[in-house]
């Protein structure tokens, strides 16, 4: 079932939450609404599910407007962040919750119930947790009980609250490639919020960046990584260098030096430079690039994390390939030249000044 | 698998506490006043309640409580009590939640008024009601002219009985409430349920001890009373007269024997409380430590 926002605002006393949002969900998509910690992400799938009212706008589900709509009858299944299992009632109860609360007329008999439970925790691979309770669950697991308890009401529309943000890393990286594989299986139209941009580009079909309650930015985790539309969606996907600079004849300019080649009309610009993209040139004599001097190196893993400090003191922060940078030789105290393979240019707006 | 560093759990507290300890008689000297204390003004009040009451012997004792007076004195007791609990259990229950889950103008001064009755002495609430309901009250003509008796009846020691027992079952739930949340039950509503299917599936089981502690102790003080009871029902023997005000009477009429007797009973309804509340503590503390393991790690 495809999902349509229409112009959603919504207002917590003076703190704007969401200002006149839209956006369009096609019918079986996994998409993440990702931004940084108070953007508006959770408002706006609380305001989804019916959980939360907007001031104005509308959700439209399969291009019905759902304004009038109870969250009991909007047919749709939610993740909480924290899971919010019923801890009193036994893991199977509470995949079964869904189905036995529905009137009696539209209620399977208990039989069939047991058959739905067991076929769902089969398909999130914990049918023999069936008799525990939610205090006697790990983590990962608990997710995976309030998934299945979501979608025993076979909801039209999936929605999950930051739904790996409490668990750890490895468990999270396991979670999410299956999240993936489960929704291959189903395409159940869904939508998760999240605040972690690697899981965000990882899962998702599209990417919906949300910045102080407005959208910045919507496409495939391709096109926002390598096209950001903003400075802030170029801020906050990959780590990245910011620079302020002039654009002059093609060329970036700071002060003296010559970055590189950039795109744009002449003036000052911010621009962006990801920490992967840079070549390393020792000394300062090479013609374009930037002077600065190792101050750090983390050689873990498969890139080498440099820490370089620029002659106005600045810090920029390069990763290249761990057997690229033993080749050069180079140490903490070297100085070097930093040349940028590709700068994300956008002018500022301040031209008058 | 030196065995020499094998710790039972809880050796390491009291290692711990080592650095802390007091020197041996202040602990002594602490927990003697402690007892002495205890001792004085809880055991051996309770023990002369029970020696006066048996002074006479078992017969006198029986002959006390099967007193015609005493046994209405006893079913009226019960009776208020019956009534009063019920309500105020739907009452906390309702502005419990109502405070806990929902924001709306005037929640502050709600939770006030709910601490009223602890705060005013319970003669001044009695006589709030005579004011309102009695003959020179301001409904006084009204009520007369349709021949409805508040003041001096049972309505009127009801009344008084809610009022002052009111915060028990609110007080107990508010903070128990507002520490669970509302994000189970958006959960059941999200999967179809109905305002009393949540209540019932995901409200109720999760504040049910605390819920059984309040109206523990609601009762207790329903049936104890004795202030603002003793204002509003005018003592007719046989017909107004509490248990609490039973023992009043008996005891001005230096009937010792059978006041004591009759007070042993709300002593007894004192020590069984104590018990039932014990109960109720363990089971939400259980409870609590299930919660605890839930929402850690």
């Amino acid at each position: 079932m495809s999902i349509a926002i229409r112009n959603i605002s919504k207002q917590f006393g003076a703190f704007k939450a969401l200002d006149d949002v839209s956006m369009d969900i096609p019918s079986g998509e996994l998409v993440a609404l990702l931004g940084p910690s108070g953007c508006g992400k959770t408002t706006l799938l609380r305001i989804i599910a019916g959980l939360e009212y907007a001031d104005q706008g509308q959700i439209l589900l399969a291009g019905d407007d759902t304004s009038a709509l109870h969250a009991r009858d909007r047919q749709v299944g939610f993740v909480f962040q924290h899971y919010a299992l019923f801890r009193h009632m036994s893991v199977f109860d509470n995949v079964a919750f869904g189905l036995r609360v529905k009137p009696r007329r539209d209620r399977p008999a208990e039989a069939e119930i047991r058959r739905r439970v067991k076929r769902l925790l089969e398909l999130v691979q914990l049918d023999w947790l069936a008799d525990r309770y939610p205090s006697q669950l790990s983590g990962g697991q608990r997710q995976r009980i309030a998934l299945a308890r979501a979608l025993a009401v076979e909801p039209k529309v999936l929605l999950l609250d930051e739904p790996f943000g409490a668990l750890d890393a490895k468990v999270r990286k396991e979670l999410r490639r299956w999240l993936r594989q489960l929704h291959d299986e189903i395409h159940v139209t869904s939508v998760f919020v999240t605040h972690d941009q690697e899981e965000a580009l990882e899962v998702s079909d599209r990417v919906v960046l949300i910045n102080q309650g407005r959208v910045a930015q919507i496409g495939t985790p391709e096109a926002v990584y390598d096209h950001p539309a903003t400075p802030f969606v170029a801020d906050f996907l990959g780590s990245v260098n910011l620079f302020h600079g002039r654009v002059e004849d093609g060329q970036l300019r700071l002060g003296e030096h010559a970055l590189g080649a950039a795109d744009g009309s002449d003036g000052s610009a911010l621009a962006f430079v990801r920490s992967h993209e840079f070549e390393l040139l020792p000394g300062w004599a090479g013609r374009g690039g930037l002077p600065a001097t190792i101050v750090r190196v983390v050689s873990v893993g498969p890139s080498a994390q440099i820490e370089l400090s620029r002659t106005d003191g600045e810090l920029v922060e390069v990763a290249i390939a761990r057997d690229t940078f033993r080749l050069l030789g180079l140490g903490e105290g070297d100085k070097v030249s930093l040349r940028p393979r590709q700068i994300r240019v956008f002018p500022t707006e301040a031209q008058a000044a | 698998m030196s065995g020499t560093i094998t710790l039972k759990p809880g050796s390491l507290v009291r290692h711990e506490t080592l650095s802390t300890r007091e020197p041996a008689w202040v602990k002594g000297v602490l927990i003697g006043i402690a007892l002495t204390f205890f001792a004085v003004f809880l055991l051996l009040p309770l023990a002369t309640v029970f020696t006066e009451a048996l002074r006479k012997g078992w017969g006198a004792y029986a002959a006390a409580l099967l007193h015609p007076d005493a046994r209405s004195a006893i079913m009226l007791t019960a009776l208020v009590a019956v009534i009063a609990v019920p309500l105020n259990l739907v009452f906390g229950v309702a502005a419990a939640w109502a405070i806990a889950k929902f924001e709306f103008a005037g929640k502050r001064l709600l939770i006030t008024l709910i601490d009223l009755p602890f705060s005013v002495s319970p003669v001044i609430s009695g006589l709030i009601y005579v004011l309102m309901f009695g003959a020179q009250g301001w409904f006084g003509p009204w009520l007369q002219a349709h021949d409805i008796k508040i003041i001096f009846a049972l309505p009127g020691i009801v009344l008084a009985t809610i009022f002052v027992t009111f915060p028990f079952v609110a007080r107990e739930l508010i903070p128990l409430m507002e520490a669970q949340g509302s994000e189970e039950e958006e959960a059941a509503v999200v999967l179809g349920a109905s305002g009393w299917q949540v209540f019932w599936h995901t409200t109720l089981p999760s504040i049910r001890w605390g819920l059984l502690y309040g109206v523990i102790l609601c009762n207790a003080r329903a049936m104890g009373e004795f202030g603002a009871v003793s204002v509003v029902s005018g003592h007719i023997r046989g017909m107004t007269n509490t248990l609490p005000l039973h023992v009043e009477i008996l005891y001005n009429e230096y009937n010792y024997a059978a006041a004591f007797a009759v007070a042993s009973l709300l002593a007894l309804l004192a020590i069984v409380t104590l018990g039932l509340k014990t109960l109720v503590e363990r089971q939400t503390r259980r409870q609590q430590q299930k919660k605890n393991e839930l929402s850690g790690e």
